[in-house]
C-alpha cells in the first residue's frame, strides 16, 4: 500500500532541509541514498532523524530492500 | 587526531583547565576532581592497538590520579565510536597467514588482544570513582561495549547503538553481552544480536541504556554536569555504590572471550572482515 501523498511530501521536505538539497531535486522514487550523497552514518543519522520526526522506531532490518523515498515513507506509514 | 587539544564542551569558557593526558587517539582535561577524556581518532574512535596503549595510559594515570569522576566524550562529529578496528583486524590477520602463520596462533594473538582489552573494561567497571559516557553519533560494538562499562550514559538524539557483530560471523568479546545483559535485559541483548538492528536514543532511554537522552551536541555539556554532581558525594559512598551495585561477571566475561576466539577461526569471519575491509557500500550497517 503506497503511504500517503503528505507523509511523503513530508518526507521529502525534511530530507531536503537537513541535507540542505533544493526540494524539486528530490522526488518520491528518486534513489534515497544517491539524491542526498549521504554516507553510512549520516544514513543512521536520518534514521533517528526521521524516528524523530515521525514518533515512530524504525529497525534497521525493516529498510532492507528499501532505496527510495516512497519506499521508505510506506514503512514510516506502517509504523507511524 | 587534532594537532592541538581543544576543552570539550562545558569547558570551554575555562581556560586555566589543565591538560594531563595528550596521547595519540586521546586527550584528557582535568578541572580539579573532574576527569574529562576525550577521544580522537579518525574516522569514528575505531578502536585498535594505539586505541587500546592510550587506554591504558589513561588508567595508568587514573589509578595514580582518581579523580572523583570521569566523563568519556568524542571530538568525532558523527561518532562516540564504531568500535573495534576491522580494517587493522584484518590486515594484522592477512599478514599473519600471509608471512606462513596458522589460524591456531592468530586466535592466541586475538586472546592476549582479548585479555588487555578487558583489563582496561573491567578497570574501567570497577573503578572506585563515577564514570560517565557522552555519547553522540554511532556507539557501536567495541564502542558500545566501552559505554557499557561506564556507570552512566547520557545521550543526544543523534545516538545509535548497535552491535553488529554477528554479520561478521562473530559474537561481542570485549564483555558486551555480559555488561548489556547486566545494564538492561537478555531480551534485548538478544533483540541487538539476532537482527543486528541499531538502537535510537529515546528507545535507548525507554529500556534503560540510558540515564539521560539530550538535545543534539548537548550531550558533553550534561555529562559534566552529572560529574560535577556525583563529585560532590563521598568517594567511599561511590566506590560502596558501585561495589553494590555493578558485580564484576568473571564467568560470563570468560565465556564471551572463548566462544569470540572459537569463532575467529571461522574462515567466514575471514571473508567478512575482507569484505567490511574493501567495502564501498554507503549502507555496511543496514
Amino acid at each position: 500500500m503506497p503511504a500517503p501523498a503528505t507523509l511523503v511530501n513530508r518526507l521529502l521536505d525534511l530530507a531536503a532541509q537537513h541535507y540542505g538539497r533544493p526540494r524539486e531535486t528530490l522526488t518520491p522514487d528518486a534513489d534515497l541514498f544517491k539524491s542526498l550523497g549521504i554516507d553510512s552514518f549520516q544514513a543512521l543519522d536520518l534514521l533517528s532523524r526521521l524516528e524523530e520526526a515521525f514518533s515512530c522506531e524504525i529497525p534497521d532490518y525493516e529498510l532492507q530492500g528499501v532505496t527510495t523515498f516512497a519506499g521508505l515513507a510506506e514503512i514510516i506509514a506502517r509504523r507511524a | 587526531m587534532s594537532t592541538e587539544v581543544q576543552p570539550p564542551a562545558g569547558f570551554e569558557a575555562r581556560l586555566d583547565v589543565p591538560t594531563v593526558l595528550a596521547k595519540q587517539t586521546l586527550s584528557a582535561v582535568r578541572d580539579g576532581d573532574i576527569l574529562v577524556v576525550t577521544m580522537d581518532s579518525e574516522p569514528a574512535n575505531e578502536i585498535g592497538l594505539q586505541s587500546l596503549a592510550d587506554l591504558e595510559a589513561l588508567l595508568e594515570y587514573t589509578a595514580m590520579h582518581p579523580p572523583r569522576a570521569m566523563v568519556f566524550a568524542s571530538a568525532r562529529p558523527n561518532a562516540f565510536s564504531a568500535g573495534a578496528d576491522l580494517r587493522e583486524l584484518h590486515r594484522e590477520l592477512e599478514r599473519h597467514l600471509g608471512t606462513g602463520g596458522d589460524m591456531a596462533h592468530a586466535q592466541r594473538e586475538v586472546r592476549v588482544f582479548l585479555d588487555r582489552i578487558h583489563g582496561v573494561m573491567n578497570a574501567l567497571d570497577q573503578a572506585p570513582f563515577t564514570t560517565i559516557a557522552a555519547i553522540s553519533g554511532v556507539c557501536m560494538g567495541g564502542g558500545f561495549e566501552l559505554a557499557l562499562a561506564c556507570d552512566l550514559r547520557v545521550a543526544d538524539k543523534s545516538a545509535r547503538f548497535a552491535f553488529p557483530e554477528l554479520r561478521l560471523g562473530l559474537v561481542p568479546g570485549w564483555g558486551g553481552t555480559a555488561r548489556l545483559a547486566r545494564e538492561t535485559s537478555p531480551a534485548l541483548l538478544r533483540d541487538l544480536l539476532l537482527t543486528g538492528r541499531t538502537l535510537g536514543a529515546p528507545r535507548a532511554y525507554e529500556v534503560g541504556l540510558i540515564q539521560s537522552p539530550v538535545a543534539r551536541g548537548e550531550a558533553t555539556r550534561v555529562a559534566i554536569a552529572m560529574a560535577r554532581q556525583t563529585a560532590r558525594f563521598s568517594p567511599d559512598a561511590v566506590a560502596a555504590t558501585k561495589r553494590l551495585t555493578k558485580p564484576l561477571q568473571v564467568a560470563e566475561l570468560e565465556a564471551e572471550k572463548d566462544a569470540f576466539v572459537a569463532l575467529f577461526a571461522k574462515p567466514t569471519v575471514r571473508e567478512a572482515l575482507a569484505r567490511f575491509a574493501n567495502s564501498t557500500d554507503i549502507r555496511p550497517y543496514l
